[in-house]
């Protein structure tokens, strides 16, 4: 295995670096989906969140378990999943473009029960 | 003898086609095929009387035939209930009176009730009551004549309130059901209890005398009486019912609102006997374990023809007065049977009131259908609007002579010799007895005669239209119950049908018969004096009697007191509680639920708005406090 990234003063960069920059990229995904009306919008956040989620998997893979490999499959196979999912997601876009005329995520109201 | 099944089955198919072929059938063809049915059955069950009669007896008693018995519902291991036929005395006699009155009914109503609307819906309510009473009457085991017993119940339903668009008969066919009903639950109470203790519904167990069935139910003791006094006084009350004895009467007179026919058939020749039947039926139990039942039953019987006779004097409606002269000539029936015992000269009582009971059937259906043709003649119920009729009328008013004559008891007619044994029969039980039903008899004889002059006789009245006689099909059934009327006392009736099934020579009771026959020729030459030529005396006798009359023409109020009872008692007192408790309490937290219900499901609705950016707030939120519950705590 090859080494770890260091800093400008030649330590390793610590687990709680990556955990932030996985926590910035979680909540902007969150708040993304939160407030965004627009469905490409939330679409892009989820994917953000997503994201985050891949960091947790590689960066604790390498640090914690450092001799295997499961941890990047994970995140090799959300990243194939979420390619799927995007695709589906468009494809619902594209329809519901057609039918309310936008992709405003307030005017899909008529699917509740 | 399995032929008897056809008399049973006859009438039924006739009423399923008539009932079912609805109006594909022209009312000539449904009255024919009705009667054509009833006349096969007629002839059948006279066949079957003479067969059955003329069998070789065993031991010189008459045996109990069953030529069909099937299990129809199996209840647990000793108790079932089955469906057969039952062939003794007393129900091959009641086959011959049901089946001739039913022929009669059925060819008079060919010309009553022609171009009647709902013609053949009649002739099919006819053949249900026929099959009915014929089921009543054969039963091999007390539930299925309870079965049949509710159903004759039904068929007086229907047949009272066949004219549904009049409210009266509308209101008469609900009165006799629900009063008949209430007494019929008694019966169905009586039953149950029987067989609880007994373990059986069979005639035949029960009638072994075999004293071991009753002893559980002669053990037991409830409210100082054994179980099987409280069994039988039931089923009486349940007999008593049907035959509208006091106080249960009250729907026997606003049964006359059916058609005539239907009085002459069901309310005065079967059906009300369905409960003397009843008695005669289990009277080996009656006499052998409950002698004080059958001593109320008597008692019961005595009041009952008293009060009927003095109610029938002063009623002015026809029919009305023939529906009491009927409660009463009952109550004579149910004293011969209470004051009877089981063998030899003691059983007279029994063997007079079945004979009673068949005279009757003959002369007071005789007397309905003759009523039933002067309102076919006039179209009225009145008394007032009646008078002279004999010169318009001949043979109608010679057989309603016949009939009047019968009933009053006046030698040769067949009345006479009913009442007759009846009077010897509680002369030597009760001399006191003797006389109250020797003075009823007087009654009797007074008020038939009071209706006679007042028809035929009396004053001249206008008619609107002249009446004339009625067709032939309504003749001559008037023409041919005339004859039993006649010669029916000929009948050797204690070589037939006795308390013991042995024969038993008549011995007239000369000393009684010369008292009845004295007191019924006073009773009628008084009637005579005041209503052949009437003038001012009817209402001259009647202002001598004025509280009592007026007492008597509202038929001593019972129906008021049942009103009371009901409406004010039942309904105003207890019922309506029940209502406010059902209405508030179990109403109310049924109702306190749904709203609540109601409440926090329209404080929660907003949840559900469709937005989905608002959901996963909610979801964020949740996941953040479930996990910071689950940290902190």
């Amino acid at each position: 295995m090859g080494d770890f990234f260091v800093n400008n003063a030649g330590a390793p960069i610590p687990v709680v670096a990556y955990q932030l920059v996985s926590l910035i990229l979680f909540f902007a995904g969150i708040y993304g989906f939160l407030t965004r009306r627009n469905i490409m919008m939330m679409l892009i956040s989820v994917e953000l969140i997503l994201n985050a989620a891949d960091i947790n998997f590689a960066v604790f893979n390498r640090y914690l378990y450092p001799g295997q490999m499961d941890g990047m499959f994970f995140a090799l196979f959300t990243i194939g999943i979420a390619a799927c999912e995007t695709a589906v997601a468009i494809a619902i876009i594209i329809n519901v473009y057609r039918n309310f005329g936008n992709a405003d995520v307030d005017n899909i109201k008529k699917m509740k029960g | 003898m399995e032929y008897t099944l056809l008399i049973w089955i006859l009438p039924l198919t006739s009423f399923l086609i008539l009932g079912l072929s609805g109006n594909w059938l022209s009312h000539k063809a449904a009255g024919m095929i009705g009667t054509g049915a009833l006349l096969v059955v007629t002839l059948l069950s006279y066949f079957a009387a003479w067969d059955y009669f003329t069998m070789p007896k065993a031991e010189g008693l008459y045996q109990t035939l069953i030529p069909l018995n099937a299990l129809w519902l199996n209840m647990g291991s000793h108790l079932h209930i089955d469906m057969g036929i039952l062939l003794d005395p007393v129900s091959v006699m009641m086959l011959v009176v049901i089946s001739t009155v039913s022929l009669m009914v059925h060819i008079y109503s060919l010309g009553y009730m022609k171009g009647e609307k709902g013609f053949r819906r009649y002739y099919a309510f006819l053949s249900l009551f026929t099959f009915s009473m014929t089921g009543l009457v054969l039963s091999t085991n007390i539930f299925q004549m309870y079965i049949f017993w509710e159903l004759v119940g039904v068929s007086s339903y229907l047949l009272i309130g066949f004219y549904y668009t009049k409210p009266e008969a509308v209101a008469a066919s609900k009165k006799a059901f629900i009063v008949t009903r209430f007494a019929d639950m008694f019966f169905l109470i009586g039953i149950l209890v029987l067989s609880y203790y007994t373990h059986t519904f069979d005639f035949g167990t029960l009638m072994a005398g075999n004293d071991t069935v009753f002893q559980q139910a002669l053990s037991v003791n409830f409210l100082g009486a054994s179980a099987l006094v409280w069994a039988m006084a039931l089923i009486f009350i349940g007999g008593a019912g049907k035959s509208a004895l006091f106080p249960l009467h009250i729907w026997l007179p606003d049964a006359m609102e059916g058609p005539t026919p239907v009085s002459a058939l069901i309310h005065a020749a079967t059906m009300v006997v369905a409960g003397v039947y009843l008695v005669a039926r289990l009277f080996p139990i009656y006499v052998a374990f409950t002698p004080e039942v059958l001593e109320g039953i008597a008692w019961v019987g005595a009041f009952t023809s008293m009060f009927a006779a003095v109610i029938a004097i002063m009623q002015t409606d026809i029919k009305r007065v023939l529906a009491f002269s009927t409660i009463s000539q009952i109550g004579f029936m149910m004293v011969a049977l209470g004051v009877s015992k089981l063998e030899g000269h003691e059983g007279l009582g029994y063997m007079a009131s079945l004979f009673h009971l068949f005279t009757h059937a003959m002369f007071k259906a005789l007397l309905f259908l003759g009523a039933g043709s002067i309102i076919h003649a006039i179209h009225s119920n009145e008394m007032e609007k009646m008078g002279g009729l004999r010169t318009y009328m001949p043979v109608t008013h010679l057989t309603f002579l016949v009939a009047c004559l019968s009933i009053a008891g006046i030698p040769p007619f067949s009345g006479f010799f009913s009442k007759d044994e009846i009077l010897a029969a509680t002369y030597a039980y009760h001399t006191g007895l003797g006389i109250w039903m020797t003075v009823v008899g007087g009654f009797t004889a007074f008020y038939i005669f009071r209706l006679y002059f007042s028809i035929f006789w009396g004053k001249q009245t206008q008619y609107a239209h002249t009446p004339h006689e009625s067709p032939r099909f309504m003749t001559f059934p008037l023409i041919f119950l005339s004859i039993p009327t006649l010669l029916g006392g000929f009948i050797p009736f204690g070589h037939f049908v006795t308390a013991n099934r042995a024969v038993y020579t008549i011995h007239p009771d000369w000393p009684v018969m010369f008292i009845s026959v004295l007191v019924s020729l006073t009773a009628i030459l008084l009637a005579r004096r005041i209503y052949q030529h009437p003038g001012k005396k009817p209402a001259k006798a009647s202002s001598e009697l004025k509280g009592f009359q007026k007492a008597a023409y509202h038929r001593f109020y019972v129906d008021e007191v049942y009103l009371l009872i009901t409406r004010k008692i039942i309904f105003n007192g207890i019922a309506r509680s029940f209502a406010w408790f059902d209405r508030h309490v179990v109403d109310g937290s049924i109702n306190g639920l749904a709203s609540v219900t109601d409440w926090v499901s329209v404080k929660i609705r907003s949840f559900q708005s469709g937005e989905i950016q608002w959901y996963a707030y909610l979801f964020l939120f949740g996941t953040l406090l479930i996990t910071a519950l689950i940290l902190f705590f």
